[in-house]
C-alpha cells in the first residue's frame, strides 16, 4: 500500500532525528557540573578520592567522552538502556515501571482535550460572533492563559480539600487490594484531576484551531458549491466543513506530543503520580544521566509512535497526499 | 414565450466601507424558456453578483435593497428558506468558475453528484449510481466508472467542468446558471465545453443565463445578451442586434477592445537577430509519492530566434512550456541544455557578474498586478531599484522613475503613492516602467495583459506598441490568447508540450496555419459562427 | 498609525487585554516605589490571611515575607523574562526561517532535520535538562526558555518565505538584480513578519508559563520574588493557606491573558479582512 510506503519512509527518516537528539543530548550533560557518582557520594554522605575515583571505572565514567557516548550508542541500539545507579535497577525496568501511569494519564487527556476541543470549536463556530461564541471562546482563553500546575493546585484545594470529592494525588487507593473492574474505577477516581488539568491547555488549543478552521472552510468555493445544490445547513457542516476543517487539528496533535509529555512532568509532580515525567525530574537532579537518557528515548519513541498514528489517520482523512 | 426568471428592478445593496454602496442598481432581466442570455460584463459589473441574488446565495452582509425576482411565476425573494433550498439544485442549478476548488477535495466525484439526488429525491443507492454514470456518459468524460470514483485533484480542469455540469443538470432543471465557467479552461478545452453546454442545452431546453467577460463566448453560443457596467443594466437585446448594432457607448467600447482575428498587415523588420534561443531543454523533476521521481518536459530543443526591433510571440496552452522559456530568457530558471544568446554573449552560461550586467539588458514584464509589485514599497521605488542596484545614484534613479512614469502614461507625482492605490491596468504600467529603467533591449512579457479587464487590456497593448516604436525595443510577448498575439506580434511562435509547433509571420501563421495544432488552437477561438443568430 | 489604533479598539477583547497588561506593567514599574524593601525580606507573621492587616493586605507567605511585595516585584521578573526569551526566540526563529525558506535545499533540510529533533524531543525536558547543566540563575533560565521555543516561529517564518519567494514581485527583484540579501531583508521578510509579530505574543505568554513551571518545580532563580516560586511555596500549605498559592496564580493567569489578547487584537489590527473569525 501506498500509504505503508510513505509512512514506513517517515519512520525511516526519524532515525537520524532520534541520533542528532541523543548524540546532543549526551554531549550537553557533559557539560553538567558533577556526575552521577558526585551525587550518589553525596548521598552517602560523602566520601573519599579513592572510594569516588573507584565508582567512576565500574559505571564506565572514567573513559573519554567519545567511547562513553560510542559505548551508550551500541548498547542502544541492542536496546539496553544501562543501569540507574541511583534505583540500583536497570533503567529499562524502572522505565517499565513508571511507563502505565504516563500512558493512562496523557491518553485519557489527549481524548479528552480532542473530543471537547473538537465539539466546542465547532459550536463555537456555527455560533460565530454571537454569545455562545463569545462565552467558548473567553473560556478557551482563559484556559490557555492557566498555569497547568496551578490549575491542578486549585482543584486539589476545591475538590480534594473542601469537597473531599476526589483524591489530592496517588494513582490509586494504596493496600485496598482492588482488582478487575474495581480497580480501574479506583485508578479511573485518582485520574480525574490529573487529566482535567492536562487537557486543559490542549483543549483550548484544539478548541481555537478547530473554530477558526472551520471559519475558514465556510469561506471555501465548495461549500457554496454545496449550498447551490440546495443541501441543508446541517447537511453542509457535517458532510463538507467538518472533515476538511479536522485535517489541520489533527496536525496539530502529532506536533503537539512533545509538549503533553513535557506538561505531564509538571502534572504528575502536583499529583504525586509514578510516572514518566516525575521520573525524568528526579532523574535530572540526581544526575542520573543513564535513566534520563533512557527516558529521553523512550519518549521520542512515543512521540514519534503517535506521529505515525496521526500520518495513517491524515492519509486516511486526505485522499491527496497519498 | 413563457419567461422562466423574472428579474425586475434589483437592487442590491453592499456592506458599509465598499467602494460602492450598490452592488445591483436597479437591474431587469428575463430569462426566456429555452434560450440562453448571455450576462456580459467586465469585472465589478455586477454580473456575478446578479447570478448570486437569483439564487438567493448572496455573502455575508451583502442584501437585497429592492426590486423582485420571479421564478416560474413564484416571487423567490419571499419565500422561506426552506423551500429556497428545495429549488435549488432542483429547478435551478449552477456551475462555478474555478472547479478546482469548487467541489470538495476530501470527496469523490460520484459522491458529490450523488448528493444532488440523496438531497432532492428519495431513489435508492443501485438507482443513483446508475443515474451517475449515465449522467457522467452524457457530458462525454472519458470511463464514467473510474470517473465517478475518482476525487477532484485526480482528473484534469476540463473533465472537473464536465463533472460539475453533470452534477448540475442530475435533476434537469429548468434554469441553468453558469458564471463564468470556461474562463479558468485551456482554449481547446473552454471550445468543447462550450459545444457541451449548447448540446445539452438543446437536448433538454434548459434555459441557460451565462455569464461572462469574452465577447468571444457571446458570440458563440448567445440567443441574447445583456451588457452591465458597474452594477447597472447597460443594454440588452438579440446577440445579432448587439454584436451589429451595438446601441450604448460602453457597448461599442468593449466591443472595439475585443482583439479581431486578423493580423494587421506585416512591417519591415531587421534581418538581424538580437536573440536566438537554440535548442534550449529543460526537464523538471519532482519527488513523487514514495521514492519514485517524476520527472517533466518543459522545454525541448527550443529554437527560435528574435529579429532586432520585432515581436516575436509565443503562444500556447498551460503546461506548453512557454512560462518556463520565458523565465529561462530572464535567468530565473537554468535551462538543462542549449544557448540562449543575446548579441554574442551566451545567457545560460555566464558567471555571477557578467549576469548581472547581461540580465540589464533583458528584462522582464509579469502577468500578476497585484503580486508583482512588492505592497511595502513605494511605486517610486520600486522603479528606481533596479539602477540603483546596478550603482546608478539614488538621486538619478528617481528622477529616471519620474520620467518613466510619464512614458507609460502615469502621473509623475504619484511615484509616492502604494501599488494598492493603483488600479490595475496602472499597476501593470508600473511594472513596464520597472522592466524599462534598467533600458534594455529587449523585454520579455509574460501574459501581461491576461489578467485585466477587455477595455484596459487594449490600453495595454496600445501603449507596448507605442513605446516598442519609440525606444526600438525588440519582444518576446508570451499569451495563451491568439487574439492578442495577433494584434501585437510580427512573428508568432506555437508552442505545445515543450515544442515548438509552427513559427512564421503572424498574418501567415493566422490566415493558413500549417500545423493541425495552430489549426486547432484557431478554430477553438469562440467567436460568432454565422453571420446571423 | 491611527488608523491602526482605531482598528485595533474595534474588538472590545483587545482593548480589555490592553488594559490588562498596562495594569500588570504599571504594577511592574511602581514596585518600587510601593514595596522599597527587598520583597524577600521578613515583613510579618508567617501565614497570615489577606485582608487582616492594613499594611500587608494579602497577607504573608510561609516565612512571614510580604505576598503583595512579592506580586509586585515578581511582576517585574515575569515581563523581563518573557520579554526577554521571545526576543531571543523570535530571532533566532526569523534567521533560520528565513535562511531554510528562501534557499531550500540542503538548508532547509538540515533545519527542518533540526526542528523536528526539538520537536520530538519534549521542550520542557529539553529545559529541565538545560537548567540542570547550566544552573538555575535569572540569566541562563531566560536563555534556557528562548532556547526551546524559537522552532514555531522558525517553522512559521520558514513557511511564509517558502510562499513569499515564488510571488512574482520576488522574481521581479532578481530581474532587476537585486542580491539575495536584499532580497531577504528588504523585500520578503517585511512582508512576512506580520504573522510572526503575532505569534511574538504567544511566544511571550509560553516563556512566562514555562519560567512560573520551573520555580514551581525549585528550578528557577530562589533569590527573586518570582510568582512560580510563590506557588510552589504554598503547595505545603495548601490545606490552611491556600491562598499563598492562589494569589499569585491569578497574577500569571491575568499576565498571560492579557498578552494573548493583545496578540490577539493585533492579528485582528493587521488583517482587517479577516475580522469575524
Amino acid at each position: 500500500m501506498r500509504v505503508l510506503a510513505l509512512v514506513g519512509r517517515r519512520l525511516l527518516s526519524s532515525v537520524p532525528t532520534l541520533f542528532i537528539i541523543l548524540v546532543g543530548l549526551f554531549l550537553l550533560l557533559q557539560l553538567a557540573p558533577g556526575d552521577t557518582v558526585d551525587a550518589l557520594v553525596a548521598q552517602m554522605g560523602g566520601g573519599d578520592q579513592k572510594l569516588t575515583q573507584e565508582l567512576r571505572r565500574f559505571y564506565g565514567l572514567d573513559a573519554p567522552v567519545a567511547v562513553q557516548l560510542g559505548r551508550y550508542l551500541w548498547r542502544l541500539v541492542q536496546l539496553d538502556l544501562g543501569y540507574s545507579a541511583i534505583y540500583g535497577k536497570p533503567v529499562a525496568s524502572v522505565i517499565l515501571e513508571r511507563l502505565p501511569a504516563t500512558l493512562l494519564l496523557m491518553g485519557s487527556a489527549l481524548s479528552l482535550a480532542f473530543s471537547a476541543g473538537i465539539a466546542l470549536g465547532v459550536l463555537a463556530a456555527r455560533r460565530v460572533n454571537r454569545w455562545p461564541d463569545t462565552l467558548i471562546s473567553t473560556l478557551g482563553l482563559v484556559f490557555y492563559a492557566t498555569p497547568s500546575f496551578w490549575f491542578g493546585l486549585m482543584g486539589i484545594v476545591v475538590f480534594a480539600i473542601k469537597l473531599a470529592w476526589l483524591p489530592p494525588g496517588g494513582f490509586e487507593t494504596v493496600g485496598a487490594g482492588y482488582a478487575g473492574l474495581a480497580r480501574v474505577l479506583d485508578i479511573a477516581r485518582y485520574l480525574v484531576l490529573p487529566t482535567l488539568t492536562l487537557a486543559l491547555i490542549f483543549l483550548a488549543i484544539y478548541l481555537r484551531i478547530m473554530r477558526a478552521s472551520m471559519l475558514e472552510v465556510l469561506t471555501l468555493d465548495f461549500v457554496r458549491t454545496a449550498r447551490a445544490k440546495g443541501v441543508t445547513e446541517q447537511a453542509v457542516i457535517v458532510r463538507h466543513v467538518l472533515r476538511n476543517a479536522l485535517l489541520p487539528v489533527v496536525t496539530l496533535i502529532g506536533l503537539q506530543a512533545g509538549t503533553m509529555l513535557g506538561g505531564s512532568v509538571v502534572v504528575e509532580s502536583v499529583f504525586a503520580l509514578p510516572g514518566l515525567g516525575r521520573l525524568a525530574y528526579e532523574s535530572v537532579v540526581q544526575r542520573d544521566l543513564n535513566t534520563l537518557l533512557g527516558i529521553v528515548f523512550v519518549s521520542a519513541l512515543l512521540v514519534i509512535a503517535v506521529n505515525f498514528i496521526v500520518d495513517l489517520l491524515y492519509a486516511r482523512l486526505d485522499p491527496r497526499i497519498a | 414565450m413563457n419567461a422562466l426568471l423574472e428579474i425586475e428592478n434589483l437592487s442590491v445593496a453592499l456592506p458599509r466601507g465598499a467602494d460602492r454602496a450598490l452592488a445591483l442598481d436597479g437591474v431587469s432581466l428575463t430569462l426566456q424558456a429555452g434560450e440562453i442570455l448571455c450576462v456580459v460584463g467586465e469585472s465589478g459589473s455586477g454580473k456575478t453578483m446578479t447570478a448570486n441574488a437569483a439564487m438567493r446565495l448572496l455573502p455575508l452582509g451583502v442584501g437585497v435593497a429592492g426590486g423582485t425576482i420571479r421564478f416560474e411565476g413564484r416571487d423567490i425573494l419571499a419565500l422561506p428558506e426552506a423551500e429556497m433550498r428545495q429549488l435549488r439544485g432542483r429547478r435551478i442549478a449552477m456551475v462555478f468558475q474555478e472547479p478546482m476548488t469548487a467541489l470538495n477535495p476530501l470527496r469523490p466525484i460520484g459522491d458529490q453528484i450523488g448528493e444532488m439526488f440523496r438531497t432532492h429525491t428519495g431513489l435508492g443507492r443501485a438507482e443513483i449510481d446508475a443515474r451517475i454514470l449515465g449522467l457522467l456518459d452524457e457530458v462525454r468524460i472519458p470511463d464514467p466508472r473510474s470517473a465517478a470514483r475518482a476525487y477532484p485533484h485526480e482528473l484534469s480542469g476540463g473533465q472537473r467542468q464536465r463533472a460539475m455540469i453533470a452534477m448540475a443538470l442530475a435533476l434537469e432543471p429548468t434554469v441553468l446558471i453558469a458564471d463564468e465557467p470556461t474562463t479558468a479552461l485551456d482554449v481547446t478545452t473552454q471550445a468543447q465545453i462550450l459545444h457541451l453546454i449548447r448540446e445539452l442545452q438543446r437536448k433538454k431546453g434548459t434555459a441557460v443565463l451565462f455569464i461572462t467577460h469574452d465577447f468571444g463566448v457571446v458570440g458563440e453560443i448567445a440567443d441574447r445578451v445583456a451588457v452591465m457596467q458597474s452594477g447597472r443594466l447597460v443594454e440588452t437585446d438579440s446577440v445579432a442586434e448587439v454584436l451589429d448594432r451595438p446601441k450604448h457607448a460602453y457597448t461599442r467600447m468593449l466591443l472595439a477592445a475585443v482583439p479581431p482575428l486578423e493580423a494587421p498587415p506585416a512591417r519591415t523588420v531587421s534581418a538581424e537577430a538580437v536573440l536566438s534561443i537554440d535548442r534550449v531543454s529543460k526537464t523538471y523533476v519532482t519527488r513523487g509519492s514514495g521514492l519514485r521521481k517524476r520527472s517533466t518536459l518543459a522545454l525541448d530543443n527550443v529554437t527560435l530566434s528574435l529579429p532586432k526591433g520585432s515581436t516575436l510571440g509565443i503562444v500556447g496552452e498551460s503546461g506548453s512550456g512557454k512560462s518556463t522559456l520565458a523565465k529561462c530568457l530572464v535567468r530565473l530558471i537554468a535551462p538543462d541544455a542549449g544557448a540562449i544568446r543575446m548579441s554574442d554573449v551566451d545567457l545560460a552560461h555566464l558567471s555571477r557578474r557578467e549576469a548581472k550586467r547581461a540580465t540589464a539588458r533583458i528584462q522582464m514584464v509579469f502577468q500578476d498586478p497585484y503580486g508583482s509589485l512588492n505592497p511595502r514599497r513605494r511605486a517610486g521605488e520600486l522603479v528606481a531599484q533596479g539602477p540603483i542596484a546596478h550603482g546608478l545614484a539614488p538621486e538619478e534613479a528617481r528622477a529616471r522613475a519620474k520620467k518613466l512614469f510619464a512614458l507609460v502614461g502615469l502621473d509623475p507625482t504619484a511615484t509616492d503613492r502604494y501599488p494598492h492605490e493603483f488600479s490595475g491596468g496602472q499597476r501593470q504600467r508600473i511594472g513596464l516602467a520597472r522592466a524599462l529603467a534598467l533600458e534594455p533591449e529587449i523585454l520579455v512579457a509574460d501574459e501581461p495583459v491576461s489578467s485585466l479587464d477587455v477595455s484596459v487590456q487594449a490600453q495595454v497593448l496600445e501603449l507596448l506598441a507605442q513605446l516598442r516604436a519609440r525606444l526600438g525595443l525588440s519582444m518576446v510577448f508570451i499569451t495563451h490568447d491568439l487574439r492578442v498575439a495577433a494584434q501585437i506580434c510580427d512573428r508568432v511562435a506555437v508552442m505545445k508540450d515543450g515544442r515548438v509547433m509552427e513559427e512564421g509571420l503572424a498574418a501567415d501563421v493566422f490566415s493558413a496555419p500549417r500545423h493541425a495544432y495552430t489549426q486547432a488552437l484557431i478554430e477553438a477561438i469562440p467567436r460568432r459562427r454565422q453571420p446571423l443568430h | 498609525m491611527l488608523g491602526f489604533w482605531r482598528l485595533y479598539a474595534r474588538s472590545p477583547s483587545a482593548v480589555m487585554g490592553l488594559v490588562l497588561l498596562l495594569l500588570v506593567i504599571g504594577m511592574a514599574l511602581t514596585a518600587g516605589l510601593l514595596f522599597p524593601k527587598n520583597p524577600l525580606a521578613l515583613a510579618g507573621p508567617p501565614l497570615l490571611w489577606p485582608f487582616q492587616d492594613a499594611q500587608l493586605w494579602l497577607g504573608t507567605d510561609n516565612s512571614g515575607r510580604d505576598i503583595a511585595a512579592q506580586i509586585f516585584h515578581g511582576a517585574r521578573i515575569s515581563l523581563l523574562i518573557g520579554l526577554a526569551a521571545m526576543a531571543l526566540a523570535i530571532t533566532i526563529g526569523i534567521l533560520l526561517g528565513a535562511l531554510a525558506g528562501f534557499y531550500g535545499g540542503i538548508a532547509d533540510d538540515i533545519l527542518m532535520r533540526i526542528t523536528e529533533a526539538f520537536q520530538t524531543l519534549p521542550n520542557f525536558l529539553l529545559l529541565l535538562m538545560l537548567v540542570a547543566v547550566f544552573g538555575s540563575t535569572l540569566t541562563t533560565v531566560t536563555i534556557a526558555i528562548g532556547l526551546v521555543s524559537w522552532q514555531a516561529p522558525a517553522r512559521l517564518t520558514r513557511a511564509e518565505f517558502l510562499s513569499l519567494r515564488t510571488r512574482e514581485f520576488v522574481q521581479a527583484g532578481r530581474t532587476i538584480g537585486l542580491g539575495d540579501a536584499t532580497l531577504i531583508f528588504r523585500e520578503i521578510l517585511p512582508n512576512a513578519l506580520p504573522p510572526v509579530i503575532v505569534y511574538a505574543s504567544v511566544v511571550m505568554a509560553v516563556a512566562i508559563l514555562l519560567e512560573s513551571a520551573l520555580a514551581f518545580l525549585n528550578l528557577s532563580d530562589p533569590n527573586v520574588a518570582s510568582w512560580g516560586n510563590l506557588i510552589g511555596l504554598g503547595r505545603g500549605v495548601l490545606r490552611t493557606a491556600w491562598y499563598v498559592s492562589a494569589i499569585p496564580g491569578v497574577a500569571i493567569l491575568i499576565t498571560v491573558l492579557a498578552v494573548s489578547l493583545v496578540g490577539q487584537g493585533l492579528n485582528d489590527a493587521l488583517n482587517p479582512r479577516l475580522r469575524g473569525r
